[in-house]
């Protein structure tokens, strides 16, 4: 029998996560598992715009839309998760999470399991409520219509709740669609510790663990080395987290031993601030979570306790994503090297400006970027003193207009024989862009439920 | 001294907000960070990158300042042209923001000198 935390509420669990964005890593979600001692393991593989890609995929096969890496990861950890008791909660479902869960019962076939029971949570695609709302957006104050022609998805980003309603079922693969990332988490403690979605004391700590924990390697350290300055060991074996919380709230991050990375002062501090603003007011859709309170101690070699997450009553909206269709984007590259490079790149990117003028090609934005030189940086790079061996030109145009995108990229690549001399390695393509918007919705408007798919 | 001495940074972005996070290798040096690391020097290390608000906010229990740089990734990731839509990169220009030389220092990592 898969472990339930339905009629035995414990006084710790532990919590792995196995991917902190679509395409991460897939081999330390299993190191968790057989080496983690983990009650739970949480794929986090949703970022903005994600759900509308999967959208616009789900319009040409009904039968897609969900996490294409769905197959693979559950093939390499189901049986070794099963056999542990391990419950595995994703929101790989993206925009069909029904799909995805019928994929998750082929996977199991295949690998001859028995039996399995997937919950599914519904709810999150709001697609109709948008379409009669007149929200203003969150990022500008237009009015939703701006972008309603054009819209092809709209995602509420559900709570802890919708994903404890989804592992109070005993199911052993909990599939949703848009959930906050901390609240994948959170729902896991609701359901192991029976907290109650209203305990704001224990949701303060609670969604900093699972703030801590959502982008995996990046608490263990990864998106932190410095060579001289903060050295990080074995890399190429990153250990993904793993988070043991208490019934009273006592927590601590770890991950595997043996594993690589490391878990330290630093790189939890790191993360507890990572796409945070006002760190007082952290809104998910389970809390107002206030990080201002927080105490790291390192209790031993990676692993780093933490206390002090507070949070007030959530916000009476959830928000939401709208993804809508925003024209394209061409872009050409050419490299150039030696002496003049970087006049010769800059002459480069005037011709591709001239012609792009000359043929009349209706573009919204066009930018050019001298890759090596101040690409990232724009004016803020050293400027002329900086003259690297080698430069790379990019120029990149948005248009409604698919052909229109496409020119930029031809008119780098006829550089070869009609620009300046010694360009090499060219590069286009052209990619149709998914804008997205927020809103928020009030609460009332959104209905979510649980669908049971089993073998 | 740059900032990279006494102090960590990572970046993360929220459409087109970016957020800078300051963070003390020791935390006694937080008062240094506090004084130091003000919104106008911040402004002018990102000089036009930077279109919008600054804020600043401290968290003294991490020895830590977060900075939110408004109207920071042109125009937001989705639709952005930007060959850095997220900003990921844009911590280096944090830690290598110029400070005075301190008095006192407690968790430098290496003398330039």
């Amino acid at each position: 029998m898969p472990a339930s935390s339905l009629n035995k509420p414990r006084d710790r669990i532990r919590i792995g996560c196995g991917a902190g964005y679509a395409g991460d890593r897939w081999e330390p979600a299993l190191e968790c598992v057989e080496r983690g001692a983990i009650d739970y393991l949480v794929y986090e593989t949703l970022a903005e715009r994600t759900i509308a890609l999967g959208q616009l995929e789900k319009l040409r096969d009904p039968a897609r839309g969900y996490n294409p890496m769905l197959e693979p990861r559950l093939t390499l950890v189901l049986r070794a998760a099963l056999a542990r008791g391990v419950r595995i909660v994703s929101n790989m479902g993206a925009a069909n999470p029904l799909a995805a869960g019928e994929a998750v019962l082929r996977v199991a076939r295949e690998l001859g399991v028995a039996k399995l029971r997937v919950a599914v949570v519904l709810g999150d695609d709001v697609t109709e409520q948008v379409r009669a709302t007149a929200a203003p957006l969150m990022e500008n104050g237009e009015p939703l219509d701006t972008i309603k022609p054009t819209m092809v998805s709209a995602n509420a980003y559900l709570g802890a709740d919708a994903v404890a309603a989804g592992l109070a079922t005993g199911a052993d693969v909990v599939i949703t669609g848009r959930v906050a990332d901390p609240s994948l988490f959170v729902g896991c403690m609701l359901d192991g510790l029976q907290w109650r979605d209203d305990d704001y004391a224990k949701l303060g700590q609670a969604t900093v663990a699972g703030h801590l924990m959502e982008c995996a390697g990046q608490v263990t350290g990864g998106y932190f080395a410095d060579p001289g300055f903060k050295d990080v060991a074995n890399l190429a074996r990153l250990g993904f987290p793993i988070c043991e919380i208490h019934a009273d709230g006592a927590a601590f991050i770890t991950k595997p031993e043996g594993s690589g990375g490391a878990v330290t002062l630093a790189t939890c501090k790191e993360q507890l601030l990572y796409e945070v603003h006002d760190p007082a007011r952290y809104v998910t859709p389970d809390c107002v979570a206030d990080f201002t309170g927080v105490r790291f101690s390192e209790k031993a070699r990676d692993q780093v306790a933490f206390a002090g997450g507070r949070a007030a009553p959530r916000t009476a909206t959830y928000k939401v994503s709208v993804g809508y269709r925003a024209g394209y984007v061409g872009e050409g590259h050419m490299t150039y090297a030696g002496s003049g490079a970087l006049s010769r790149a800059k002459l480069a990117g005037d011709i591709v400006r001239e012609r792009l003028a000359l043929r009349n090609i209706q573009l919204e934005e066009l930018r050019v970027d001298l890759i090596g030189h101040s690409s990232l940086h724009g004016d803020v790079s050293p400027g002329e003193n900086a003259e690297p061996y080698e430069i790379r030109l990019r120029v990149s145009g948005r248009s409604r207009n698919k052909l229109d995108a496409a020119a930029v990229g031809e008119e780098v690549q006829t550089l070869y024989t009609n620009g300046p001399y010694g360009g090499a390695s060219d590069f286009m393509q052209v990619k149709e862009v998914v804008g997205v918007r927020s809103i928020l919705l009030d609460r009332g408007r959104i209905k979510t439920e649980v669908r049971m798919l089993s073998l | 001294m740059k900032l990279r001495e006494i102090a960590h940074c990572r970046a993360g972005d929220k459409g087109n907000t970016l957020n800078v996070s300051v963070i003390a290798h020791d935390e006694r040096d937080f008062r240094l960070l506090q004084d130091q690391v003000t919104i106008e020097r911040v402004r002018g290390a990102y000089g036009a990158l930077v279109k919008g608000n600054i804020e600043r906010h401290e968290l003294p229990n991490i020895g830590a300042l977060n900075f939110v740089l408004h109207d920071a990734l042109a125009g937001g990731v989705t639709t952005s042209l930007s060959s850095d839509p997220h900003g990921k990169s844009f911590s280096a220009i944090m830690v290598a923001i110029e400070l005075p030389e301190p008095e006192v220092a407690y968790g430098r990592k290496i003398n330039n000198a």
